[in-house]
């Protein structure tokens, strides 16, 4: 099964309210997805600074010993199992590096400019509460609700996977050839942290986009080289986009109006939202990218 | 008028009162109002009672349906009024897949879209859909009638069985063993039936349609058509 929500602001008003609203379509999506919950926020950033969200069991002094060894200021928000780490743009390699090197019981989870990334298992709603959903702020989020099919019921296989800077992909499905197009992508140096098939087709989307494809034309690409039944969500730094595969075996619905573009698997997810009675309610036709990008 | 607020009652309330329903109750107009696109409402109905839902609903609504009138005024989840025996169920807004599903009998009428796999293996429904329908529709479809005053998608009609599949605007493609087939005296007045139930036959004609369905080729296996399973 598995329930996607996913919240793309037209209007700046709403910003404030990103994260609590997302909470509320997430939560609801509980009995498509009770074994793990994820979630990444567009926020707010800053200008020649890259935002890295790094999970671990010990936080703590993490982000005083990176700046020191970098040379460079660090700053940190910690959230419960989570921190999003706060550095220079051009220092972002170095700091992979040491962390890899000293702190290799840390993962990171999601890079870029934007982009904060939570994830773990547990009821969509302890999920959201632990990490603070409801307080955050941000231009637009994308959530998963777990019910695990092709791979184990852990933190690693918890959605949204992100693949490359300010990208995230959040699926409902199952891809049949996960492991042949790992083996594809890997030689051309797209990683994978998980055995997770979800992470293959981020890892697809990433190669695409690195290769210069829009994030619309890599969705087109996709219908052809993905095996398999998905709905997919996908973010990128300013972009948002719906893709079904060809036989729409996934449910989907979408919500339009000239504050937001909403997303869920179900229509239940979308009955919180403002002015939702008003709203466009459509469901996406199978095969076809839908794409909606910030001016 | 029994007026239900599910902002305020569970579902199981709703479908525990309208399940007790005998067959000659009084409570024949009910209103169900904020249903939040809440699944199986007004589900497994028999009584000859009105039941509107003001809002959209979630899956199976009106599913199994006998007798009842369910008129849902937005849109409609997966599946709705699957496995209907009898009565009518109308959809105001869009339909989402599997409408109609195994249905036995009765109508439904959707005003607007249905999307994938409308009427898939019906068996005795009648379903008249004012938009346009989705891709394998009618699929093994065994009796009843599809009318589609739009479009249909991909693959109408797959390994249909029986069943008349009326559409006035384009066919994407036929599935397998699905043909056009001539449009008789017959089916005309049939067609009319089934515009006039549906209230559309001011402005639409039996003579718009075209006419669809099985060319038999796959009752029984044959070993010449075993790429066409």
């Amino acid at each position: 099964m598995c329930g996607i929500v996913g919240l793309f602001l037209k209007d700046r008003a709403l910003e404030p309210r990103l994260g609590e609203l997302l909470a509320g379509m997430l939560e609801v999506m509980t009995d498509r997805g009770p074994d793990s919950a994820g979630f990444a926020v567009y926020g707010p950033g800053e200008a020649g600074r890259i935002k890295l969200t790094i999970r671990g069991s010990d936080l703590e002094g993490v982000a005083q010993a990176l700046g020191q060894a970098l040379g460079s200021p660090v700053s940190a928000v910690p959230h419960d199992t989570h921190m999003v780490l706060l550095l220079a743009e051009d220092r972002e390699t170095d700091a992979r590096a040491w962390l890899a090197e000293q702190r290799p019981d840390i993962t990171v989870i999601g890079a870029g400019k934007r982009i904060e990334l939570y994830k773990e298992v547990g009821l969509p709603g302890a999920v959201s509460a632990r990490f603070g959903l409801a307080g955050m702020a941000g231009t637009h989020g994308i959530g998963h609700t777990r019910m695990a099919t092709e791979s184990a019921v852990t933190t690693d296989g918890a959605h949204p996977f992100s693949t490359g800077a300010d990208q995230c992909l959040v699926h409902n499905g199952s891809l049949s050839n996960h492991a042949s197009l790992r083996r594809m992508l890997q030689p051309k140096g797209i990683d994978f942290a998980t055995d997770n098939d979800s992470e293959v087709a981020a890892g697809y989307l990433s190669w695409k986009l690195r290769e210069g494809a829009t994030l619309a034309e890599a969705l087109e690409d996709s219908l052809d080289d993905l095996d398999g039944f998905f709905t997919f969500v996908v973010g990128t730094e300013n972009g948002f986009a719906v893709l079904r595969d060809p036989i729409s075996c996934k449910p989907a619905v979408m919500a339009e109006t000239d504050q937001y573009v909403a997303f869920g698997s179900e229509y239940r997810a979308l009955v919180g939202l403002p002015g939702i009675a008003q709203a466009r309610v459509f469901e996406p036709e199978p095969a076809r990218v839908y794409a909606w990008e910030r001016g | 008028m029994p007026v239900v607020d599910l902002a305020s009652t569970s579902r199981r309330e709703l479908n525990g009162a309208l399940h007790a329903l005998a067959p000659s109750t009084h409570e024949t107009h009910w209103r169900v109002e904020n249903p939040q696109g809440q699944h199986a409402l007004a589900a497994g109905l028999d009584a000859p009672v009105m039941v509107e839902i003001a809002g959209h609903a979630g899956y199976y609504c009106a599913g199994m349906n006998k007798q009842a009138t369910v008129v849902v005024e937005g849109n409609a989840g997966v599946g709705v009024a699957e496995n209907m025996m009898s009565g009518k169920v109308h959809v105001k807004g869009d339909a989402s897949q599997s409408a109609g599903a195994t249905a036995h009998g009765g109508l439904l009428v959707i005003d607007g879209n249905a999307s994938a796999r409308c009427g898939i293996s019906m068996k005795g429904i009648d379903i008249v859909v004012k938009g346009s329908i989705g891709p394998m529709s009618a699929f093994m479809a065994q009796a009843g009638n599809l009318v589609v005053l739009g479009d249909a998608g991909e693959a109408l009609g797959d390994s249909i069985y029986e069943a008349r599949l009326f559409v006035r605007g384009e066919v994407k493609s036929l599935g397998a063993d699905c043909i056009e087939k001539e449009m008789r005296s017959e089916h005309s007045e049939l067609l009319q039936k089934l515009l006039d139930a549906a209230g559309v036959s001011d402005k639409v004609k039996p003579d718009q349609f075209k006419r669809y369905g099985s060319a038999r080729g796959l009752y029984n296996f044959h070993v010449d058509n075993a790429a066409a399973y």
